[in-house]
């Protein structure tokens, strides 16, 4: 990795942020690097959306100061569950959404095509890219964001929930693709309730629960004391082939007689 | 042929047939935004709105009346945007207050002021009678506009209705687009509400953008099809208006209307067929390349 990429490319220093003046987060100092590949987790309403919102400078602290490197580029997918299927795009129109800078023209250029082209044929649904986007499976709709966010050649490219409401082994292929991503040299932030997933992918995690409860590697944050802190309830943590394993604590049923 | 040569004769009647099918190509091109935005009610309320504006120029410099009511509208639309987006009220809201509110002065205003009967008809259900040059050349210069908007401005507003978290994340001004949209819906329904009238404005917003949807599923082509079937709506419900002896908005909406029930019939009846004999449109298999 070059000094570049590991200079901040987003720091958020004593940042206090909500909606309507409810806060959801207080207080957050974080600094995310080209170098990074992060998971935020955290229970529902925890503000991890919030933290990526921040992030992405679609929201305004009402505390503190966010501050960026004067160049970045961020990309965006965003949760699946938000998105209308039945709007009439197809796949190729999507992806090229992502290039609406510095044009004249409604028609895409030959130029543009072919980089969509490149960008969905490493995703491996170059031949979906003329079907309608409502004929894609969870994983090749999670795919065909990537590639939209892919095609603004992003320093940091930040997901929301990427692994929810898809199977086993897309969330399998999505995290090893972002892995690879990450490789190429891709800041990486994502949310994810998913905590065993995040730790066998992921070397950087955050847990939020209003604030940042604790952050570092998953060996050192995925522990009773953060887990019970985050989640507001006490988490067993196993280790398996060395890696820390979270399992709900066992309530025995009581029968009803 | 004499049952279409024959009202030609009439210069109104040419003035309105060109008016009223330019108007249902424009509104049926903006609808097309309109109705994937999911904001049909913003129209309706946009043109009760624009009432307002008409209604006071009437009484105090009628020909004037494109440019006030036309104010009327964008401070209207600019009201309903700024109040959804600064306050806990929903969209629907902010539409039903200040549209709403606009609407009752304009009626306030006919009826206190002795201008009720005719020109209060037409300006709530449309008229051909009485159409001027200017009026068709606003109505020209609305739609070079609107097309350049959307020209210039294409994949912007196709992000940003598709979705606007993420064109916002990407760098659009997503405010910005959507004001634009605003200015050209509010321009639109100005230099249409003297033919489809106040009331049956948003039915010709809403009905070719939701035929076109039924029946295609790319986004250009929906453009293209809303357009000609709005256009195509204007020409026929002008005719049927010429022979039926009612006002010229309530015939081009039937009309519509009419175009809406046989597509729907037509796409189910096609889809019911399609579902038995075979589901050919699984998702396909695609593998990851690292």
């Amino acid at each position: 990795m070059t000094n570049a990429a590991a200079e901040p490319l987003v720091t958020l220093d004593d940042v206090s942020a909500g909606y309507q003046d409810v806060l959801v987060l207080h207080d957050v100092n974080l600094t995310v690097r080209q170098t990074d590949f992060t998971g935020v987790v955290g229970p529902s309403g925890a503000g991890k959306t919030t933290l990526l919102r921040l992030l992405l400078g679609m929201l305004d602290p009402v505390a503190g100061a966010r501050i960026t490197r004067p160049d970045l580029r961020v990309a965006y997918v965003p949760q699946l569950e938000t998105v209308d299927w039945n709007f009439p795009v197809t796949v190729m129109e999507c992806v090229l959404m992502a290039r609406t800078e510095h044009r004249v023209w409604p028609w895409p250029s030959r130029a543009e095509r072919r980089d969509a082209l490149s960008v969905l044929d490493r995703l491996g649904i170059k031949d979906l890219a003329e079907r309608h986007i409502r004929e894609l499976s969870g994983g090749q709709q999670q795919r065909m964001f990537l590639a939209r966010a892919l095609l603004r050649e992003p320093h940091l490219l930040l997901l929301d929930e990427p692994t929810s409401g898809v199977d086993v082994n897309t969330r399998h292929d999505v995290l090893h693709l972002l892995g690879d991503l990450h490789q190429d040299g891709m800041g990486i932030v994502l949310t994810t309730h998913d905590l065993n997933g995040m730790a066998a992918h992921l070397p950087h995690l955050v847990c939020v629960n209003g604030h940042v409860v604790a952050e570092g590697s998953p060996r050192e944050v995925i522990v009773p004391s953060v887990l019970e802190e985050t989640f507001g309830a006490r988490l067993e943590v196993l280790e398996h082939l060395g890696m820390p394993v979270v399992v709900d604590s066992a309530h025995p049923l009581r029968s009803v007689g | 042929m004499d049952v279409l040569l024959e009202p030609l004769s009439f210069a109104f009647f040419q003035k309105g047939l060109l008016v009223a099918t330019l108007s249902g190509a424009l509104l049926g091109f903006i609808g097309v935004y309109i109705v994937l935005r999911g904001m049909s009610y913003i129209g309706h309320g946009l043109s009760h709105a624009i009432f307002g504006g008409y209604a006071a120029m009437q009484l105090f410099a009628a020909q004037l009346y494109v440019l006030g009511a036309g104010l009327w509208g964008i401070a209207s639309a600019i009201a309903i945007t700024a109040v959804a987006r600064r306050s806990r009220l929903g969209a629907d809201a902010a539409i039903g207050v200040v549209t709403t509110a606009s609407f009752a002065l304009g009626v306030a205003l006919f009826s206190k002021f002795g201008s009720s009967g005719p020109a209060f008809d037409n300006a709530l259900f449309g008229s051909i009678l009485g159409i001027t040059n200017t009026q068709i050349v606003w109505l020209i210069a609305v739609m070079v506009f609107a097309g350049a908007v959307v020209f210039f401005r294409y994949r912007e507003l196709l992000f940003t209705t598709f979705d606007p978290d993420v064109a916002r994340a990407s760098g659009v001004h997503v405010a910005r687009i959507e004001g634009l949209l605003m200015v050209v819906l509010s321009l639109s329904i100005l230099v249409t509400l003297t033919v489809i009238g106040v009331t049956l404005v948003a039915a010709m917003l809403v009905i070719p953008a939701v035929v076109a949807r039924m029946l295609t599923d790319s986004f250009g082509r929906m453009l293209a099809i809303s357009t000609v079937v709005g256009s195509a709506c204007g020409l026929v419900g002008m005719y049927l208006s010429y022979y039926a002896g009612v006002p010229s908005g309530t015939m081009i909406v039937l009309v519509g209307a009419a175009v809406f029930l046989v597509v729907l019939g037509i796409t189910t009846l096609r889809r019911h067929s399609h579902r038995i004999i075979v589901d050919d449109h699984a998702p396909a298999r695609a593998t990851v390349k690292a």
